[in-house]
């Protein structure tokens, strides 16, 4: 599953601009991922400026 | 908040304030909602754009300008730099002010701007559009007869109306900058720095604001994995570059350097500025884009609604305008934009070294693009193929 870390997130939406399914979503103060839609393309983990996204084996946090 | 508009604007960006002011004065009631509490704020941008350009457009305020820009260095890897006159003259904005002042203005034509409004969906099955905005963190809803998208490169509203705006991997740019102070900067010119070392498939800028500060960052491709994030491209050259530099912002961003979407128009749907990709593939520089398909959207956008048709045939005019005025000579720089990022470090130095040889005034972004071809025919060879492939 993709994981943000908030510590590293600039909300700057470039993430949301690459996602295939649409499933993020960019707020004022929050990017949120809907796990259900998410297919792990790893397009938003390549295109963040902030290295704030990883994939991570289910599981681990 | 009233419970229906003529015209929704999602996006308190240059297109959106400035779509919104010209639907305004075609006396519609147009509303604003912008999902961040204060319109200007973050910055997101190195600022540079044309005066001149824009104020063909619209009332530019002196005090949106930072500084005057006359000429461009290109630097290659191996150090050596190439110094273009730009044709007109250049300017770096206080996009603060910039974009505050364009939503200021749009509510003085009778805009109803709100801040802390999020768009969460737009329901387009409906007989007329319904909005979906969480104000201050409460959820309403408002009907609209049109909606325009001015939603930044993060846009999902067309997406809500089936249109794929996804871009790949290869058409965007994956942006980090910082505002640095005590630097030592060349007020008249902007400098670009092309190569895999700070970054790859793309360029770092040093954009002046004034006296010893600047807008330093960079933009990389990300098709291909990259062996470190921008951020932390952008610290590698800002230590290299600017070791003493004091880091007064720092700031991430994507620059579609894409095609516009191919389709900018829907039933009840206008999408514009970076929502639409229709940035320059070539510089990334979207705010020239943002402000004139905020101004011929607005404007069809309220002549729709005085002649009471909102289907797409009629909101084409929009997208046809675009295409005559700016979008076919994008299209065009796209073809550019694949070329370069096809140079290796190698073509770059080869370049640079040729023009050398040229003096100052021979010099324009023509010459450069003659030179790299006629002095080496493995890159005209390259262009060809690549031209071809899209005629
Ligand atoms: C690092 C960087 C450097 C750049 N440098 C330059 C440059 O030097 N020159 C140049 O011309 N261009 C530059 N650009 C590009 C330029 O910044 C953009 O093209 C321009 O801002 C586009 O304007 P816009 O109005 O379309 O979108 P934006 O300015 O991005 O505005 C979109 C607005 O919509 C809001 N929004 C998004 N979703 C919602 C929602 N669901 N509900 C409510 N509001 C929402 C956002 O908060 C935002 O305020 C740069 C971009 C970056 C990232
Ligand atoms: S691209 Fe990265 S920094 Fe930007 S919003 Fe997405 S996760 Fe955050
Ligand atoms: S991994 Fe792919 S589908 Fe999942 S959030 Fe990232 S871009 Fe979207």
């Amino acid at each position: 599953m993709i994981k943000v870390d908030l510590e590293r997130c600039d909300l700057c939406g470039t993430c949301v601009a690459v996602c295939p399914p649409d499933c993020i979503e960019l707020r004022e103060h929050i990017l949120y991922i809907v796990e259900e839609l998410c297919t792990e393309c790893g397009a938003c983990v390549l295109v963040c400026p902030m290295q704030a996204l990883q994939n991570l084996p289910a599981g681990e946090k | 908040m009233q419970s229906e508009y003529d015209i929704v604007v999602v996006g308190g960006g240059p297109a959106g304030s400035v779509a919104a002011r010209f639907a305004s004065q075609m006396n519609v009631s147009v509303a604003l909602f912008e999902k961040d509490g204060e319109i200007g704020i973050p910055v997101r941008c190195a600022e540079a754009t044309s005066d001149m350009d824009l104020a063909r457009l619209i009332e530019v305020k002196r005090e949106w300008i930072a500084n005057y820009i006359t000429k461009a260095r290109l630097f290659a890897p191996s150090g050596d730099f190439v110094e273009i006159h730009l044709p007109s003259r250049g300017i770096i904005l206080h996009r603060r002010l910039f974009d505050s002042g364009l939503a200021e203005e749009a509510a003085k034509q009778g805009v109803a701007v709100f801040t802390k409004a999020f768009v969460s969906h737009v329901e387009f099955n409906s007989d007329l559009p319904v909005v979906t905005v969480n104000y201050c963190g409460e959820s309403r809803q408002v009907r609209a007869k049109i909606v325009i998208a001015a939603d930044g490169v993060e846009s999902r509203v067309g997406r809500w109306a089936g249109i794929r705006t996804q871009t790949a991997l290869k058409d965007i740019e994956s942006c980090a900058q910082s505002l640095l102070g005590n630097i030592e900067v060349q007020l008249e010119s902007i400098d670009f720095y092309f190569s895999s070392r700070w970054a790859p498939g793309g360029y770092a800028w040093v954009f002046p604001k004034g006296e010893r500060v600047a807008n330093v960052g960079l933009g990389v491709n990300c098709a291909k994995p990259l062996a470190k994030p921008p951020v932390a491209l952008l610290n590698d050259f800002i230590e290299y570059q600017f070791p003493q530099g004091a880091r007064l912002s720092t700031v991430a961003g994507g620059v579609p350097v894409a095609q516009a979407l191919k389709q900018l128009v829907a039933d009840n749907l206008l999408i514009v500025g970076d929502a639409a990709r229709q940035a320059n593939p070539v510089t990334g520089g979207g705010i020239l884009a943002a402000v004139t398909a905020g101004k011929i959207a607005g404007q069809v956008a309220g002549e729709a609604i005085r002649c009471g048709n909102y289907q797409r045939n009629f909101l084409k005019k929009y997208q046809q305008e675009w295409i005559r005025t700016v979008g076919k000579d994008y299209a065009r720089f796209y073809l550019l934009k694949e070329w370069m990022t096809s140079l290796t470090d190698q073509d770059l130095n080869d370049i640079a070294n040729s023009l050398k040889k040229l003096s100052l005034e021979e010099i324009n972004l023509l010459t450069v693009f003659r030179v790299a071809l006629v002095n080496h025919p493995r890159l005209l060879f390259h262009a060809l193929k690549l031209f071809a492939s899209y005629s």
